[in-house]
């Protein structure tokens, strides 16, 4: 089934244009590298929008690196997914870049910042392009060191310790991942996605190896119980590393168990495996938003509300998988979790973004110091207000559609059970984002102390992402189609029932 | 002209919407501008809504439409029932506004007071506009966000600790609502509104899930129409600024919550399916008991706008006893107070912020010879009184009247002796005001009166607002008959909602 | 017991090493040390994978990818390194004996320069 897709050169572009921007950026002085660099993610965006025109006009597309071809070569592949995937994060990407702009004052930090944000970006964009096991190992690692780097970067004793736990976490994730993929080649000589369709986690060898790869993958997004090196790693970082980290790190590893799961698990593994994912996604969801609801400082808030948002994610599993019952909610639910990363990571970034802008101005983000900040950073606290109704999935947003279809689609295929667990998490991250919100419109000012001056695009950026979030939920049906393109699912199920 | 007519009813939403944008993108001190943008928007608004019903009664459709989700659409359509809710919100946003102005001069925070008050005033056309319960429930949310940041407006601890309490129902009460929605989706599919309801079809094999739906439904709708036991929120918002309470008790909150409690019984169920489930009769219960309490809590209230809120309680009820009777001529008499008790109630708000602007009086105690220092104010919230009490031929003894034929028809005769009893419990909370404010002599001086030169009693934008409002309880009693009173658009309805005449057993 | 399998049963005992090693010890350097033990577990079971038969050439495919996996271990221990340099520099220790729970404690009080007294605490946890 190879043969029949288009090939297509591009495909290589949004990964080598970050890579040699990084290259470029490491090596100039102070005032052109942000030039370069501004460049260098204009060009990245570029090539990733070809791609995605790429598969929205032709359907999905194949490369072989340097003509070899699997099982041999490297293979890049793009569908609906991995278009979404790339979109979001040029969206999210250029967004970074120009906030970053405007957050790093020192010759130092720009030093430490651009060369390692432009590796992470290929590593994503290279995860999210791959078609086999083994290069996801080599991607994850890529997106891994660097996102370490950038946690590391700020240099206080905080975020060195949030770094180096979350190194450990994110080498022995690869570690026990690889493991699995060691098994997986044992037993069926082959990596390619395609090539294993529909055939991982059968026998005995089979099974352990989905074991490992799954846990190793778990302990990447941080999903419940492997969660605790998040909230101090995202909120300790600078806030565009922590808009990454939070946005599009945590959906690399995802993304891959997305992926594998839909493409190459047999029926009875995913089966299951399912819901075993959707208990730790609900608890994830429970866990994070009480934990969130407690936390005096915003960007730990955010950061545990990440923990929240990524239990949602895994909710698509046990809706999804086969033989839950109704085929085309099934698909549904598929599409709805990866609409559920595009506008998390959206509204994320906006929350971090508005944070950082926050704490720029006013050097702390304990809920205190957000008094009265409505009046003096309208454009800051608004944004991370309407990126909250988002996150809290009240229409119109784009988190409040991929929760309905998600809803729905747990109810059709008999699982009504999700459903207060979802309606209650929306209740929950009302809690905790009003608990800020409150505090940053309706009480008087802490202090008159002046606001330090900060750059006007640090909110507008912000404003943008939240803005695109809520935007995601009245024009949801394009990248819902975009979504289909490729899809596992039989390819009717978008006009199919309702 | 079709592409227009697909777009008026988002121009209606546009006016505000824009307005609210435009608010929010000046200055705080540009107050000349915001006043201008504010009066713009409110008056295009009211003359696009205008446009709308001579255009709805060509016969013309208005509806705008396009896909939200796979299978499911946004739509934006007028219908009859929308003109009585866009009505009602589109002239008193006017009113209210022009209030507002006065009535918050020179005090803090105004963009966000007018920015959000727009927003609301978005929040509620959509919500009168709503094509189907997804669209519907999509502005409901937006309203509780967006009225959020007026009840805590003055940003005391107390306006906040109100503030929390709003939320912690409202959000309560869509979830419900959600879950309902859910529900109805996975059993029924997609919908529009219809008059009659679209239920009907499944009738005898989800019985049970219909019953479930509709307790989750309007559970959820209650909470905003203040139904006891869900009503606790409305009397602690009180703290919120005069303006907020005048459109928040008359029109936006609980009219959207009352408003979609009609919806759902009508156009979505239809009043046939609705009685067959036996759901009529609770409601109807809770309604009764709504009225009936928050008459005796009023009575007990001395100051001036806890006891309209507890007023507000029981008279919203009216709308949902009126619907949960079946017949039509209770249904003319609940939707007809609809538009009814918003004027009223808004006129009472009006002349308490003016008592409390004036001369800093906030208690029912202290209202002594008001009537005399603030003759016009006084005599706007005589005429709402006494229509709240039902004196013919104001605009509350159309409702009462109606309402009480209603349930003789419907041969619920109880509910005639809770109209009887309300009234009397409405006279008896709203005439000693009365008689403190016309015939007892001023006792003490004002607590804080506010220094006016003038030859009006207050600024012409804090007297216009309630003398209007009156006028126009005046007007909608007497002309009850007129067609383009509230009454005939009420019939109108009413007709689509019993097709078949004599119907009602 | 076959080559393979004394190649398995190794790679095995390896990989559990050094995942209690990462687990349990509190010495950075000794986490980093586990993790090379694991490594190297893990590059045994593909050199294990790769045999084909006592007659046959090994599979190429799993050779290369442990290549690949070493060039990655080799910057990943570099780096790790260094951070565990800084972490020293910094902090005084090369451990990550801060709890999560102490974390935000300890977050709190850098950010405020002192901890908030529970009363307050209390009150303001209210939603």
């Amino acid at each position: 089934m190879n043969e029949t897709l288009r090939n297509d050169a591009w495909l290589a572009a949004p990964i080598l244009l970050p890579l040699l921007t990084a290259l470029i950026a490491s090596l100039l002085p102070d005032r052109a590298r942000v030039r370069a660099s501004l460049a260098g993610a204009t060009a990245t965006f570029v090539a990733s929008a070809a791609v995605i025109a790429g598969v929205v006009r032709g359907g999905p597309g194949r490369h072989h690196l340097g003509g070899w071809g699997a099982p041999l070569g490297i293979d890049l592949y793009a569908d609906g997914l991995t278009a979404l995937m790339l979109a979001m994060t040029a969206v999210l990407g250029a967004a970074i870049s120009v906030y970053a702009t405007g957050y790093f004052h020192t010759a130092r930090e720009r030093r430490c910042f651009w060369p390692l944000w432009f590796v992470l970006w290929t590593g994503l964009n290279a995860l999210f392009l791959t078609a086999d096991l083994f290069n996801f190992y080599v991607t994850l690692e890529v997106v891994g060191l660097s996102a370490v780097a950038l946690v590391a970067m700020e240099g206080g004793p905080l975020a060195l310790t949030a770094a180096a736990r979350y190194l450990f976490v994110a080498m022995m994730g690869s570690l026990v991942y690889m493991g699995g993929v060691a098994l997986i080649y044992s037993q069926y000589g082959v990596l390619d996605l395609t090539l294993l369709h529909g055939r991982l986690g059968v026998g005995p060898v089979g099974r352990a190896a989905l074991a490992l790869m799954v846990v190793g993958l778990l302990a990447k997004t941080a999903v419940f119980p492997l969660h605790l090196w998040l909230p101090p790693a995202h909120s300790s970082a600078p806030a565009p590393v922590s808009a990454a980290l939070s946005g599009l790190v945590v959906k690399g590893s995802f993304y891959i168990l997305l992926r594998t799961s839909f493409s190459s698990f047999a029926d009875s593994a995913l089966a299951a495996i399912g819901p075993f994912l959707g208990v730790l996604g609900g608890l994830a969801v429970l866990w994070g938003s009480l934990q969130a609801l407690t936390q005096d400082r915003l960007k730990l808030m955010v950061a545990y509300s990440t923990v929240a948002q990524i239990g949602y994610l895994f909710l698509l599993f046990p809706v999804a998988m086969p033989g839950a019952g109704d085929a085309a909610w099934q698909s549904k639910a598929y599409i709805a979790g990866i609409f559920h990363a595009l506008s998390h990571a959206a509204a994320k970034g906006a929350m971090f973004m508005a944070a950082g802008a926050i704490l720029h101005a006013v050097g702390r983000d304990d809920k205190n110091s957000l008094r009265g900040l409505g009046e003096k950073l309208p454009v800051a606290t608004s944004a991370f207000a309407v990126a909250g109704v988002s996150i809290m999935a009240l229409p119109p947003s784009g988190g409040f559609i991929a929760k309905w279809m998600m809803l729905v689609a747990a109810v059709r295929t008999g699982q009504w059970w999700w459903a207060p667990l979802m309606i209650g998490g929306g209740l929950l991250a009302a809690a905790y984002i009003f608990r800020m919100v409150k505090f940053m419109f309706f009480q008087p000012p802490a202090s008159a102390a002046e606001l330090h001056p900060i750059p006007r695009r640090l909110e507008f950026t912000a404003l943008a992402l939240a803005l695109t979030a809520l935007a995601l939920g009245l024009a949801s049906v394009y990248p819902l189609a975009v979504a289909a393109i490729g899809a596992p699912f039989p390819s009717n199920w978008f006009t199919e029932s309702f | 002209m079709t592409s227009f007519d697909s777009l008026l009813p988002l121009l209606v939403l546009m006016t505000s919407l824009v307005t609210a944008v435009i608010i929010f993108a000046l200055g705080e001190d540009r107050i000349r501008a915001r006043t201008f943008v504010n009066l713009l928007g409110a008056v295009a608004k009211l003359a696009l809504v205008g446009y709308m019903i001579w255009g709805l009664s060509q016969g013309r459709l208005f509806e705008t439409r396009w896909p939200f989700m796979p299978q499911l659409d946004f739509v934006l359509r007028a219908d009859s029932m929308t003109i009585l809710f866009s009505t009602l919100s589109a002239g008193l946003w006017l009113l209210t506004t022009i209030y507002a102005i006065g009535y918050l001069e020179g005090s803090p925070n105004r963009r966000r007071f007018f920015g959000y008050f727009s927003l609301c005033v978005t929040s509620t056309m959509g919500i009168s506009l709503a094509g189907n319960l997804i669209t519907f429930f999509v502005f409901y949310e937006l309203l509780t966000l967006t009225t959020y940041p007026l009840v805590v407006h003055r940003g005391t601890e107390k306006a906040v600790r109100a503030g929390s309490m709003y939320l912690r129902y409202t959000l309560a009460g869509s979830a419900s609502m959600l879950a309902g929605m859910l529900w109805l989706y996975v059993i029924a599919g997609p919908f529009d509104f219809r008059a009659a309801g679209v239920l009907a079809p499944l009738g005898d094999s989800h019985r049970p899930q219909l019953i479930a739906i509709f307790a989750l439904l309007v559970g959820g709708l209650g909470v905003k129409a203040a139904i006891v036991p869900l009503h606790k929120w409305l009397p602690t918002a009180m703290v919120a600024p005069a303006p907020v309470s005048a459109l928040l008790h008359a029109v936006a909150v609980v009219k959207a919550g009352a408003f979609g409690i009609v919806r759902v019984v009508y156009d979505v169920y239809g009043a046939e399916l609705a009685r067959d489930l036996g759901v009529l009769t609770p409601l109807a219960a809770f309604a009764a008991i709504t009225i009936l309490y928050g008459s005796l809590r009023a009575l007990a209230q001395d100051d001036f706008k806890r006891r309209l809120a507890f007023s507000t309680v029981s008279q919203v009820s009216y709308i949902t006893l009126g619907v949960s009777l079946f017949g039509p001529m209770a249904t003319m008499g609940g939707l007809v107070h609809l538009v009814h008790q918003g004027i009223m109630k808004i006129t009472m708000f009006f002349a308490a912020g003016n008592a409390a602007e004036a001369l800093g009086v906030h208690k029912i105690s202290e209202l002594d010879g008001v009537g005399r220092r603030l003759p016009g104010t006084m005599a706007s919230f005589t005429i709402a009184a006494l229509g709240m009490i039902g004196v013919p031929p104001l605009a509350g003894f159309v409702s009462k009247w109606y309402l009480g034929w209603g349930a003789a028809e419907a041969g619920q005769y109880w509910a005639l002796g809770v109209l009887a009893a309300s009234s009397l419990l409405n006279a008896a909370y709203f005439l000693p005001i009365l008689y403190r404010a016309w015939f007892k002599p001023q006792r003490h001086p004002w607590p804080h009166e506010h220094p006016h030169s003038g030859r009006l009693e207050i600024s012409w934008w804090l007297l216009f607002p309630p003398v209007a409002t009156a006028a126009l309880v005046l007007i909608a009693g007497l002309f009850a008959g007129h067609p383009f009173s509230p009454l005939s658009w009420v019939q109108i309805i009413t007709r689509q909602e019993y097709p078949a005449p004599g119907l009602s057993d | 017991m076959s080559t393979a399998q004394l190649y398995l049963s190794t790679a095995v005992f390896l990989l559990v090493m050094g995942l209690y090693g990462v687990l349990v010890r509190p010495h950075l350097l000794r986490k980093i040390t586990a993790l090379n033990v694991m490594s190297a577990g893990l590059f045994l079971i593909f050199v294990a994978v790769a045999y084909r038969g006592p007659e046959a050439p090994p599979d190429p495919v799993p050779h290369a990818m442990v290549l690949t996996g070493i060039v990655i271990s080799v910057s990943a221990t570099a780096f790790g390194l260094l951070l565990i340099r800084r972490v020293l520099e910094v902090t005084g220790r090369a451990e990550l004996a801060v709890e999560p729970e102490e974390r935000t404690a300890a977050n709190r009080q850098s950010v405020t320069g002192k901890r908030p007294s529970p009363r307050t605490e209390q009150r303001d946890a209210r939603p």
